[in-house]
């Protein structure tokens, strides 16, 4: 029994139907993490961008080592990092919130780095009509730039956002109930692997492709010339 | 001193195993990508979904999955794979994915005056595609490759959650001995961050390598 739900193994398909709903359960975890995670790198990400992007050099260039660093290392050691060390420092969350932060800093390295791509995108000419017009750069920024950065942007965050929804798997290793350690979990206790992880497979399948496909069809609605913002 | 070597000697050994695992994956990941990147634009509808198919599967589902799956699901039906082969099995069969769709894009990214130039000059597809177009899509695919190489040395990580004694396995071990978290796993990233630099420094290398080569060739065949 997990989650209250009792299986049955008396045939493959007996299994596979009654772990279904136990699965569902995993899966609603991996999608928190994954809301999660990328609420924390939209926000971290556009930090990061902001911060390196500054002309100090004391402050761009720690940024800039951080967010390669960060891109450069897995995250499962990351996540060890997070998950053992906090702890020693007296800060005690529990795994599906280090999960979720390990996930955003990681992709903070990704995300800061679209942002940054967008932004310079926007081309030249822009600016320099901003500036022929006097406007600020708070401004520029605001009715100029970002509203044409918008259109580049959203469609490659979508892509990590798929991608983050994959490596949420990975939050299995610090005890976080996620889908797979589900699975994981149901095969232990039935030593029947085969058919709660080929359905994972399966449900990662069917869940990337709706979001892809989501991504996809929200690039092709975004006007191109940009987004005005109010 | 000797506190370093303590941390220092299993992590390194841990280090050969990581890259071992990297470079093999690579190498086999290397050879899928143009399998099934080639094998998507074939004419023959077997090979293409075939290749469309196993591009899906393994670009759609978690590495982990795939690698849970060939280690502890397969045996069930009878296959029983060692770690090892399980491990980089998994690991080159999801970059070799992500590097076939590199492959099926650069491919197509070469100009369609090259094709028809080499029917007018009555080259079979087979020589087109090796001669012509294979060596020009490639000075394309190298920058996406090298960051697949190092996506896929931060992949081998998971190689741990089934038993290799990789460099996060040493890691980890180490540190459920003496509960020295921070020096651990400091270190741990460090190394994978000098090897990605490495391994992003060799790629940076063999593209320069290669955009020369062609140029080089493409300079012989105008004169």
């Amino acid at each position: 029994m997990l989650f209250g739900v009792e299986w049955d193994t008396s045939s493959n398909l007996a299994f596979a139907v009654s772990i279904f709903p136990i699965l569902l359960r995993g899966l609603w975890v991996t999608v928190q993490a994954t809301v999660l995670g990328m609420a924390i790198a939209l926000v971290l990400g556009l930090i990061l961008a902001l911060l390196r992007m500054v002309p100090l050099k004391i402050v761009s260039w720690p940024t800039a080592f951080f967010l390669e660093f960060v891109r450069d290392t897995p995250l499962l050691v990351q996540l060890y990092f997070l998950f053992f060390v906090l702890p020693d420092f007296g800060i005690i969350l529990p795994a599906f919130l280090t999960g979720a932060i390990a996930l955003g800093i990681q992709y903070s390295g990704y995300t800061a780095e679209v942002y940054r791509a967008g932004i310079e995108a926007v081309p030249r000419g822009q600016w320099e009509a901003a500036t022929a017009l006097n406007m600020p750069a708070t401004l520029t920024y605001r009715h100029v730039i970002v509203p044409q950065a918008i259109p580049r942007i959203v469609p490659a965050l979508g892509n990590y956002l798929v991608s983050m929804l994959k490596d949420t798997a990975i939050l299995s290793a610090v005890t976080v109930l996620e889908m797979l350690n589900v699975a994981m979990l149901l095969g232990d206790r039935t030593f029947k692997y085969f058919v709660p992880l080929t359905m994972v497979g399966g449900l990662f399948l069917v869940v990337t492709l709706a979001a892809s496909s989501l991504v996809r069809f929200l690039d092709n609605r975004l006007p191109k010339s940009g987004i005005p913002l109010r | 001193m000797e506190d370093l070597r303590q941390l220092l000697v299993p992590l390194l050994k841990g280090t050969t195993v990581t890259l071992q695992l990297a470079l093999a994956s690579t190498l086999f990941g290397g050879i899928l990508s143009f399998a099934a990147g080639i094998g998507k634009l074939s004419g023959n509808p077997l090979v293409r979904w075939l290749s469309v198919g196993y591009i899906e599967i393994f670009r759609g589902t978690s590495l982990l999955v795939q690698m849970f799956w060939l280690y502890f699901a397969l045996p069930l039906i009878g296959i029983r794979l060692p770690p090892v082969t399980a491990g980089i099995l998994a690991l080159s069969l999801n970059i070799g994915a992500y590097g076939a769709e590199v492959v099926r894009g650069a491919i197509q990214a070469v100009p369609r005056e090259q094709y028809e130039a080499a029917i007018a000059v009555n080259f079979t597809r087979r020589f087109t595609l090796w001669r012509v177009v294979l060596p020009q899509a490639l000075v394309e695919m190298m920058p996406p490759f090298g960051n697949l190489v190092v996506q896929n040395l931060k992949d081998t990580a998971l190689v741990s959650l089934i038993s290799l004694s990789d460099l996060t396995f040493r890691a980890q071990n180490y540190r459920n001995l003496t509960y020295e978290t921070v020096p651990v796993f400091t270190a741990t990233l460090f190394i994978y961050f000098f090897l990605a630099l490495a391994f992003m420094a060799v790629m940076r290398l063999l593209e320069r390598w290669i955009a020369v080569r062609v140029g080089v060739a493409q300079g012989r065949a105008r004169a």
